[in-house]
């Protein structure tokens, strides 16, 4: 069957998944576009692994139907979708050889010893793994297994990977070099990956589309830069990256209506006192309460009004660690320009 | 005074560690091996056929004895219906291990592990005895056989040469029965054990990976569990092996290699024979974990 182009890789139509009395999941609705690298991301138990798992075919709607390039899969066995997985713990099966494990999707469809060594040979190589076929998963390091997983899960060149938090249990340094890599990976191979993690960073890193999870719902999806700059609630401006949330009468006072918004903490300038704001911007006075230095740049905790504080991050261009840290107890002007704030409603 | 003992000893780690070792060491080699290497000893010993005693010499030819065809037919006996009850055993203890390893929730894993246990707690001979009574001409189980019509089965089943018998609790049958019954909590208990540790990912990454549910069980259940089986075998086996209360109660005429050293000791006084014949089933139990290891039975270990 060919992928019709205009065919979503996945479609959610009213799914939802309850545990009892728990809604994991609550009436999703979702199209993730063929060939795109899409994440799903949200905090813990916000319903992502769950969409993960009944994608799989390991979990079941309690309703509403799911459709695999336009097919109905909700309650097919995961053995009968053409879909693969990178678990979290990797699943590698001890008992078998890195070549073994690579190999198993090609063996249990009876696919010619011959023929699997060369297609072993192959994703080895994609993962840049050559030499490892004989080696014991044991043997291998955390990132090295990592790579057995993804190469187990192409070799049946599925439809649609699922990756379910794989990066988490691996250190800072090869965790960024591994998203590199996914995302090359995914570029060169041309399936739809479908991604789950919990890390803003992450998925802003690597996806075309991020859909932010939260209680069973989605809260909104888009790109990157959209979820970044215009978050659609408080929850997401919250939750991917830090924000500042400004409402009641501040809000009245600045921007004329009494409407939550959301603005990012580099977006806001902090100059002295005296300064008149140029048109188009925005500002408030405020004093210094906390100062934490941070290398490459400073993050203020800015009193606007009693009990209310804006974080404000600035570069540390010329300023040194004496001079930031001295700016403590000093009244400051905030100012940020008009466009940079996103109503977030509430 | 407690305070400066207790930093001597945390300075002298490796005299803690030999003062905590020693008397279970010293245990393990007088008490076990000792008693072991005696019963060595005494099986190179030999039986004055003339006065009864036992003759302190080191000879061979209680050994040979051991090849005479009455007990060269005790050992294959007790071997055979050995290995019979290991594998009966595995292929019963296998699904009810997996369901409580796998699907039982845990409060009814609870129930069912105490379920499998709590025969432990009785005493041995006295559920022996009820199986004798149970498998006895007049028995209960004889007459639900009635019941349903299955006498006729009943007969030609005990009518088969060398396993039949007048009864179920003098036949080969009724032993194997009640062997089967006896030991198979040590047969589920490891290969449960060995379940609980294959985690649910693997087996959520076979399907996943186009595995059908029995490809998945050949290929990843059965080769993860296996050092559970082997290891529940190895109870089950060398417990068969070594029975004599069993074949004393239940069965025929015919020996076993436990009731063989029992009467060998007992009544007719010849220790290194019985010696000799209790060295048997050492050297099986040997054999059969060095071909255990050669399977991988302790690769996953």
């Amino acid at each position: 069957m060919m992928n019709n182009p205009s065919t979503p890789a996945i479609q959610f139509d009213k799914v939802s998944r309850y545990f009892g009395e728990v809604k994991a999941v609550d009436h999703v609705d979702l199209e993730i576009i063929d060939g795109e690298f899409f994440s799903m991301l949200g905090p813990s138990g916000s319903g992502k692994t769950t969409c993960l798992r009944m994608i799989a075919g390991f979990d079941r709607p309690t309703s509403g139907k799911i459709h695999l390039y336009g097919q109905d899969v909700s309650s097919l066995p995961p053995y009968e979708r053409d879909v693969n997985t990178v678990f979290q713990d990797y699943a590698l099966f001890p008992h078998m050889n890195v070549e073994a494990n690579i190999a198993y999707g090609l063996m249990v469809k009876n696919v010619a010893r011959q023929e699997r060594t060369k297609h072993v040979d192959e994703m080895l190589e994609l993962v840049r793994l050559s030499g490892f076929a004989g080696r014991k998963p044991s043997q291998l390091s955390g990132g090295q297994r990592q790579r057995v997983a993804l190469a187990r899960a192409l070799i049946n060149h599925p439809k649609v990977l699922l990756l379910d938090e794989p990066l988490g249990a691996l250190d800072l340094k090869l965790r960024q070099q591994m998203q590199i890599e996914l995302k090359a990976i995914q570029k060169r191979v041309g399936i739809t990956f479908i991604f789950v993690t919990h890390d803003q960073e992450e998925a802003i890193t690597m996806s075309d589309r991020i859909a932010v999870f939260n209680q069973g719902k989605i809260e909104q999806i888009g790109s990157p830069s959209d979820i970044y700059e215009r978050p659609a609630s408080s929850f997401v401006a919250g939750f991917v990256g830090t924000s500042n949330l400004v409402g009641g009468e501040i809000a009245k006072r600045t921007t004329g209506s009494e409407q939550t918004f959301s603005i990012r903490p580099e977006k806001i300038h902090i100059g002295s006192v005296s300064d008149n704001p140029a048109s188009g911007m925005i500002s408030l006075d405020g004093v210094i309460r906390d100062v934490v230095y941070l290398g490459l740049f400073t993050r203020y905790l800015i009193e606007i009004e009693d009990g209310v504080d804006l974080v404000v991050v600035e570069q540390n261009l010329k300023s040194t660690s004496m001079d930031v840290l001295s700016a403590k107890g000093q009244k400051v002007k905030l100012s940020w320009h008009q466009d940079h704030i996103s109503r977030v409603g509430g | 005074m407690l305070n400066r003992i207790s930093t001597y000893f945390y300075q002298r780690p490796k005299l803690v560690l030999a003062l905590f070792l020693t008397p279970p060491m010293l245990y393990m080699l007088v008490v076990y091996l000792g008693s072991l290497f005696s019963l060595l000893i005494n099986s190179f010993y030999s039986i004055d056929d003339f006065t009864g005693m036992i003759v302190r010499e080191f000879t061979m030819r209680t050994y040979a004895q051991i090849f005479n065809i009455a007990n060269r037919e005790i050992v294959f006996r007790t071997a055979a219906m050995a290995l019979v009850v290991t594998i009966v055993d595995a292929l019963i203890a296998f699904p009810l291990a997996y369901y409580i390893a796998k699907f039982a929730s845990p409060r009814l894993r609870t129930w069912l592990l105490i379920a499998v246990t709590v025969p432990l707690w009785s005493s041995y001979l006295v559920r022996v005895y009820a199986w004798k009574l149970i498998l006895a001409k007049e028995g209960i189980l004889s007459w639900f056989i009635h019941l349903f019509n299955l006498t006729d089965a009943l007969d030609w089943l005990l009518g088969l040469p060398g396993i039949g018998g007048s009864s179920l609790s003098l036949s080969p049958i009724g032993m194997f029965i009640v062997f089967v019954y006896i030991w198979l909590p040590y047969m589920i208990i490891p290969i449960q054990t060995a379940l609980e540790r294959v985690p649910g990912s693997l087996l959520e990454a076979s399907s996943d990976l186009g595995a059908r549910p029995s490809q998945t069980f050949r290929t990843v259940i059965l080769p993860l569990a296996f050092p559970g089986v082997v290891a529940g075998s190895i109870f089950t086996f060398s417990l068969t092996l070594g029975d004599f209360i069993i074949p004393l109660t239940l069965g025929n005429s015919k020996f076993f290699i436990g009731q063989a050293v029992y009467s060998y000791q007992g009544t007719g006084g010849n220790v290194p024979l019985a010696a000799a014949m209790t060295m048997g089933p050492v050297v099986i139990m040997v054999l059969y974990l060095l071909i255990a290891r050669r399977l991988g039975a302790f690769d996953a270990i």
